[in-house]
């Protein structure tokens, strides 16, 4: 690739104190903002002087995947356009800091639903792919890699055109799920999923016990695109884990009452209330998470089946508060996420057993049954049970706790998110993804320098950096 | 990298064969510690500080430093971040007691207490400041005392040379805003170490591992000023107000 003539990139005055949506760790970088994959590749090339760099798209990730202290960090916010759309088969190109959101508001409308969504519509296509994000789909469709066409990286070494089953194949691979160690991702081209309607045709089913949660979730997700459950894990003795499950399809035309018929692919989701102030650290602890999950428990029907939601209310009921990591509190908060293989679902009720006895509050507790995984050596789904945890920071045990967690987790062969993981020690990376030195042979051949560096990178101590990278002043 | 509980993978210990010093670094080590710079004066006395944190599995390195000697202080910074990569935690545990007792020491004595507690500490720190805001991450520790707050009759020497180094890295604190790096003051009340074997303990006494603990609970928490035992903050809050003629009357 020839260099670019003339590069003009918007530079902060100074450095940004960056940090994840749990606002824990910040640290400080230079923030730059290109606009073209020209520009980024200039930025790539003083990225060894600068002290390594990494991509941000919106800064969803809960923990410090999109930081780089002492370094840079490249947003994507330019890189925001549709780029190309093409309804005969449903494929959209798009810049790499497109959201979610925006895909959305414009193709629901038109009859188009992304393949996979997570909890949240506020995550960009280059954070998709980075993290090879899942959804309630997962165990019928897969994660957000099996959906991208091609995509456009631009790594130390050039721009590549990666596409799935080409040549290539390893460096695509090693993008998806790689947590932006390969390069910047700068455009995606995606298959998206016709729909009749933006509405959602839902059951809910109540559950007693753990158990009961997960048999009937093993009988029956097979019938619903969608599937999920909430666990309620401040509930004590035999009550632990009970549940409320909900398994989904989208509505089709003929499932809408006549009201909604006029207008059946209306979206426009809006932002009910804001929360514009950090609560006092403490405001969500075991008492508050308690009296909530008891009443969320009650509120939820024994079981109704049909009901009819809206696609935001169904996927992203938190999207309508805006900065609820604000209620937090300023000491901020952890996610935990973890898979285990089938054979090893007991982790489940082991890891909830051992968060209730130290007191540990989990406001959201999701338990979900993950299908085949993908072939991304770094991607975080695997066939098997997942469970997801919002912990405040705060608790003495916490740590030790969760340490815990993470060897039962590596003993029975499952591994924790890194696109939320913000503690995990770092012996256990290669114990949970076995493939990770091939990865990094990969990313080797893409980042020969070593110039691509987040603090998650350095915390788990993943790539063997070079001194000379690490000094950068 | 200091991780979202606030632990650290690597420290830089200064006094590191102080006893509080060593119960920091053994708590921290239970966690996420793996790598430390260790320093000292005594060398004998370092050397078996570093077989015994060695022991713990912990990688150490070891440079005999002076504090008081200023003109070191950038070789044992470069030092560091060349042993440690990231530097996540700086300990200031250098420090002396000075003698006991109310009357007035001897003004060469007074000179060394102040370069070893007050002066060398704050321009080691400055030091460490520099690398920590540059590499966008990091936390200072320092070692003071709640005889800072208010000093006493007893061992105003001692609580004046700490109160300079205390207000000194409240400054830095303000100074480090939103480079990433940060200060953590740490105020224990009377502590039963080396230093003060053979002396009358005062009210609300620890012990290093307590000072310890309640050091890994702040890191967690993010607090910016630990007191320890936690009881004393309000202790000394109400005892600022105390008029100083019944204050300079109370024992030891």
């Amino acid at each position: 690739m020839s260099a670019p003539a003339r590069v003009d990139i918007r530079v902060s005055s100074g450095a940004t104190l960056l940090s994840g949506w749990g606002r824990t760790a910040p640290t400080s970088a230079q923030v730059v903002a290109p606009a073209s994959a020209d520009e980024v590749s200039a930025v790539l090339a003083g990225a060894a002087k600068a002290g390594g760099v990494v991509p941000r798209g919106l800064g969803r990730s809960y923990g410090d995947a999109a930081q780089c202290a002492g370094g840079m960090v490249v947003s994507t916010d330019r890189l925001d356009r549709v780029l190309g759309w093409d309804p005969a088969t449903g494929i959209v190109r798009a810049g790499a800091g497109a959201s979610l959101d925006a895909l959305m508001r414009h193709f629901v409308p038109r009859g188009w639903f992304v393949p996979v969504t997570p909890g949240t519509r506020h995550v960009s296509l280059g954070g998709a792919v980075a993290a090879d994000i899942h959804g309630k789909n997962h165990h019928r469709d897969g994660s957000f890699g099996g959906y991208v066409e091609s995509m456009t990286l631009v790594s130390p070494t050039g721009a590549h055109r990666l596409s799935r089953g080409d040549e290539a194949a390893g460096s695509y691979w090693s993008t998806v799920g790689g947590m932006g160690m390969t390069g910047l991702i700068t455009d995606v081209s995606l298959r998206l999923v016709a729909i009749e309607t933006a509405y959602m045709r839902v059951d809910t089913e109540r559950a007693d016990t753990l158990d009961e949660v997960m048999s009937r979730m093993t009988d029956s997700d097979a019938g619903f695109r969608y599937s999920v459950a909430w666990i309620d894990c401040l509930a004590k003795g035999a009550r632990l884990g009970r549940g409320v499950l909900t398994s989904a399809d989208h509505a089709q035309l003929a499932d809408l009452p006549s009201r909604l018929r006029g207008q059946p692919l209306g979206f426009a989701p809006r932002q009910r209330l804001d929360i514009a102030f950090t609560a006092p650290s403490g405001l969500l602890n075991p008492l508050t998470v308690a009296v909530f999950n008891e009443l969320w428990f009650r509120k939820a029907p024994r079981r109704r089946q049909g009901q009819i939601q809206g696609l935001a209310t169904f996927f992203h009921p938190l999207d309508g508060v805006g900065s609820w990591n604000r209620l937090y509190g300023k000491r901020g908060f952890l996610q935990y996420q973890l898979v285990v293989p089938p054979s090893g679902s007991e982790v489940v009720r082991r890891a909830l057993e051992a968060l209730g006895a130290a007191g540990v509050p989990s406001f959201l507790a999701v338990l979900k049954r993950f299908g085949p995984r993908d072939p991304a050596p770094m991607s975080f789904p695997i066939e098997g049970w997942t469970l997801a945890l919002d912990i405040p920071i705060g608790g003495r045990s916490l740590g030790p706790v969760l340490d815990d967690v993470d060897e039962m987790v590596a003993a029975a062969g499952g591994r924790v998110y890194l696109a939320k993981d913000a503690r995990l020690r770092p012996e256990l990376v290669p114990i949970m993804y076995p493939e990770l030195d091939h990865w990094r042979a990969q990313c080797r051949v893409l980042d020969p320098e070593g110039v691509m560096i987040s603090d998650l990178g350095r915390r788990l101590g993943w790539l063997d950096t070079k001194p000379d990278m690490e000094k950068g002043r | 990298m200091n991780d979202a509980l606030g632990m650290p993978q690597t420290a830089v210990v200064v006094g590191a064969t102080s006893d509080i010093a060593r119960s920091i670094v053994r708590e921290l080590a239970a966690r996420r510690l793996a790598k430390v710079v260790l320093t000292g004066r005594d060398e004998a006395r370092l050397d078996s500080v570093d077989e015994e944190l060695g022991a713990l599995g912990l990688e150490t390195h070891t440079g005999v430093l002076d504090v008081t000697d200023v003109a070191a202080h950038a070789g044992l910074v470069e030092r560091a971040a060349d042993a440690l990569g990231q530097v996540d935690l700086v300990v200031m545990a250098a420090g002396a007691l000075g003698p006991d007792g109310p009357e007035p020491p001897d003004p060469t004595a007074t000179a060394e207490l102040f370069a070893t507690n007050s002066t060398g500490p704050a321009a080691l720190l400055t030091a460490f400041a520099k690398l920590l805001a540059e590499q966008g991450q990091g936390r200072l520790l320092v070692l003071s005392t709640v005889a800072a707050v208010r000093v006493r009759r007893a061992n105003y020497p001692y609580g004046a040379s700490k109160a300079g180094l205390d207000a000194f890295a409240q400054g830095l604190s303000m100074g480090l805003e939103g480079t990433g790096a940060s200060v953590v003051i740490v105020r224990p009340g009377w502590v039963a170490t080396r230093l003060t074997e053979g002396r009358a303990p005062a009210p609300f006494a620890t012990t290093p591992d307590a000072v310890a603990r309640d050091v890994v609970a702040a890191l967690e928490r993010g607090t910016s000023v630990v007191w320890s035992p936690p009881v004393l903050r309000l202790v000394f809050g109400g005892l600022q107000f105390l008029p100083r003629a019944l204050w300079r009357r109370l024992p030891s």
